[in-house]
Order: structure tokens, then sequence, then C-alpha cells
């Protein structure tokens, strides 16, 4: 039997890195010298969690997850103790109306919404939905511009599911935000969630007959900093993009990786234009070029790239990190992470200039998300 | 004498602890007894049928030993001393 999850005692200043898996979540506790990592877990043994969050906005200290059972559906929890108890067990506070047609398959991104709103939050599901709470996650809407889209009828499922995975609002403004989806692309509300557009000029669709349509593109990633929040890097399922207007239109940045399909893609916390992205050779075989596993930087915005490499295994290392398996704390310098489809987790504590194993023999990992233990 | 139904291990916390669940009245059919028995424990009804009341797909219900995807399902009949039996299916990995 899996040991009993105690719980981290996180204090001020802790880094702590979230991890979900096809069989639980685990949590990692470091202070900030990121040497030595305390893990406790499995929390949900046995239950996929594809959504994990650290909500410190307020003065919060909350843990949001999305456990899903294989059989009995999704819920959606939170713990205010580190880990120690979740709440949740007994409700299911996400639910589409009754009207829609639609059920709650799984929660694949868990948001907290923009520091000047500390109670709203978002959740990306599938099928695909945005979902807000105003009241701190004691309830959820599903937000009815994206619902009752005119084009939802034309969303088709990627091998994933047809999910809603990244939600990016602009921190200055409550009216705008940019979600992403698979299949059906980028799309952008600038009137806070009544309309939407799809923002995906310049995006390639290798499967579909137009290459470039309006939407429909799998878009399997979008990132950005807060600080610049109209440029965007976006990972598609087969393309690496880069927008400058909040995705008006789309400029592709793939020159110098050994593949240009990937799903994961993180900013560094203190510069807009330092991505990383982990490249994959292709869709057919979605391992890491070469049998290296090697996580690829661009500190100019995309015009160049170069692989990270030390630390990291060079042969024999047929790898996949998954569209939100990959994570930056803020700290300077950086803490970048990642988790494998093989249950192993690395760490670089240097901008990613260098890695180690942070942990290894995990089941396969879906979601890394790493943060500072402190005030937003 | 009262239709009764039988919880998986994972749902029992839901229900108190209880590995049996029996219901009020006199259901006439697994729908009219999922509906009493959301009455009582939401929360497990909430875990066997989704939110468009359709018994989630990788969960079976029983009455006795038949699967009711055999016998008419929400509407299969029932006896006033019937019991369901809530068992997850052979699937997940």
């Amino acid at each position: 039997m899996p040991e009993t999850p105690r719980g981290l005692q996180l204090r001020e200043g802790d880094v702590l890195l979230m991890v979900g898996t096809t069989k639980g979540a685990f949590l990692f506790r470091s202070d900030a010298d990121r040497k030595r990592w305390e893990m406790d877990g499995p929390h949900f043994p046995g239950e996929e969690v594809y959504a994990l969050a650290f909500d410190r906005r307020g003065g919060r200290r909350d843990l949001w997850a999305a456990p899903a059972s294989a059989f009995f559906g999704t819920t959606l929890r939170k713990s205010v103790d580190g880990g120690a108890t979740w709440s949740g067990k007994d409700e299911r506070p996400v639910r589409f109306p009754e009207t829609s047609g639609l059920s709650l398959e799984r929660i694949w991104q868990i948001r907290p919404g923009r520091d000047h709103e500390p109670d709203r939050l978002f959740l990306g599901v599938e099928p695909t939905c945005l979902f807000e709470s105003a009241d701190g996650g004691e309830s959820w809407t599903a937000v009815a511009g994206h619902l009752e889209h005119e084009h939802r009828a034309h969303w088709t499922p990627g091998n994933g599911g047809l999910c809603l995975h990244t939600i990016l609002p602009d921190p200055s403004s409550s009216e705008r935000m940019l979600i992403a989806q698979s299949t059906g692309g980028v799309y952008r509300t600038d009137d806070g969630g009544a309309t939407w557009r799809a923002r995906n000029a310049g995006v390639r669709a290798e499967f579909l007959p137009d290459r470039y349509p309006e939407f429909g593109q799998c878009v399997h990633k979008v990132a950005h900093h807060p600080a610049r929040p109209e440029r965007l890097f976006l990972q598609n399922h087969w393309g690496l993009y880069r927008s400058d207007d909040w995705g008006d239109s789309w400029e592709d940045v793939a020159d110098g990786v050994p593949s240009d399909f990937g799903f994961c893609m993180a900013v560094h916390p203190h510069d807009p234009d330092t991505v990383y992205i982990v490249p994959l050779e292709s869709d057919g075989f979605r391992c890491t070029p070469g049998a290296q596993l090697r996580v690829y930087r661009t500190r100019d915005a995309g015009t160049s790239w170069e692989p990270m490499t030390r630390g990291l295994p060079q042969e024999n290392a047929y790898e996949t990190v998954l569209r939100d398996a990959l994570d930056v704390d803020s700290l300077d310098a950086a803490g970048v992470y990642f988790g494998t489809r093989s249950g192993r987790v690395y760490a670089s504590r240097d901008d990613g200039e260098s890695w180690e194993a942070l942990q290894e023999e995990l089941p396969p990992v879906v979601c890394v998300k790493a943060t500072v233990v402190g005030p937003a | 004498m009262s239709v009764v139904v039988v919880l998986p291990a994972p749902l029992r916390e839901l229900a108190g602890g209880e590995a049996s669940v029996p219901l009020a009245g006199y259901p006439g059919t697994v729908g009219e007894a999922l509906a009493a028995l959301r009455t009582e424990h939401a929360a497990v009804y909430d875990r066997i049928v989704t939110e468009q009341g359709e018994v989630r797909q990788h969960v079976n219900l029983f009455v006795g030993t038949t699967s009711v995807r055999r016998t008419g399902g929400l509407d299969t009949p029932l006896e006033p001393d019937s019991e369901i039996l809530v068992l997850p299916s052979v699937s997940g990995g």
C-alpha cells in the first residue's frame, strides 16, 4: 500500500513543486537553495491528476488539484494545509448545465485569476469549456460565450480528448483573456468572456486540407510573461510560433530546433524573451529526437534556440514531456522543472544550464507546477 | 423490506462508511432508485451518474446478477426487496 501523505510544512520562501501523474499527485518542497527535496505522496492514489495549481494571492496558500477516477468522475479538491487534508471529496461544483448535453470528463487546467481579483479562478476542462469562479472556488459557472460558441460543433478531439488546456488572463485588464484548446486553436476575448474570436492567423494545421484555417488548429500550449503579456509563444501540433500582438498574428520561430513538434512550453520568470521547450521527433514518434533528452531554450524570443543538455541523458532517452509537464519557479536564477511519461522529474536551479533528476520511477507525469511560497 | 444499493469500497466513505444503503419509499425502477439515492447521498449519486443523468461509462449496475444495461437501463423494474449492486468496470490502466 502507498504511504499515507502527511502534507508538507510550507514556509515562506520555500519552493513547492506539484507533480501530477496518472496514478496520483506528489508534492515536493525545498528551501530556496533547491538542493534537498522532501517528497509527499501519493495524494489521490490511483487517480489521474492532470491539473494542479498553487494560489498565493491575498495571503493564501491554497493547493488545488483535479483528481479523476477512471470510474467515478472528476473532482476539484483544495488544501490549505500543505496537502495534509483536502476538501471537496463529496462535492461536484464543476458541472455543465443540463441544457448543454455535456458532461465533465476531465479538468485540464486550474488557473488562479489576476492579482487584483483574488477571488476569481478559472478552469479549462474536457469537453472543451472555460469555467469561472468569482467566490474563491466555492462555485463555478461555465462561461456562456465559450460554451455556446458558434464554432463548437466544429471542434474535434485530439488524442488527449477535446480539451481547453491554456488560460492566459491579461494581468492588467479584466476584459481580455486568451485561451487555447485542442483542437480549435487559440481564442481571445476582449469583452470579459462575452465573445471569443479565433486568433490563429499564421498557425498551420497539418492534418486539415486547408493548412491555415481560421480555427481548428491543434495548439498544444501557449505561454507568455505577465510583464509583456502581448508577446505570446505557441507550441503547435507541428509548429512553433510567436505573436507580438496578443495573437492577432503569428510568426514561425522554429529555426534552430530539431523538430517543431512538441507539447510543453514555459517562459522564464524574469525575462519575457526566454522560453523553454522540449521538442519531440514527430506526431508518429512522440519521443525526444535522436534519443537525446534536451530542453531547448531561446533567449531572444525565438530568433535562436540552444539545447540544454548538461545532466540530461544523451543516449537511449526515449522520453516524452506532455503539455503541462514543464514549469519554472520565480527565483533568480530560475528553477526549471519537467516530468516525463516514464516517471522522471528533472530540475535545474540555474536557468536551465544544468539538470539533475529530482525523482525517478514515478507513474507517468502529466503535470508539473512550481511556485515559491509567499505573497503574490 | 426496501430496495438496497450496495456500494463498492471507494464510494462507502461518501455514504458515512456504509457498504449498503437502504432506500426510502418504494422505487419501481433503477432510475427511481438512483433519484432516491441522490436525496440521501448526493455525493454517491454524482459518482455513479453524470450531470446528464447517465450512468458513467465505467460504472456497472446490477440488479441481482444481471447488468441493467441488458434489462432496460434506468427503466429496469425493481422488486420491493431488490438489491442494486454498484461495481466499477474492468477498465483503467
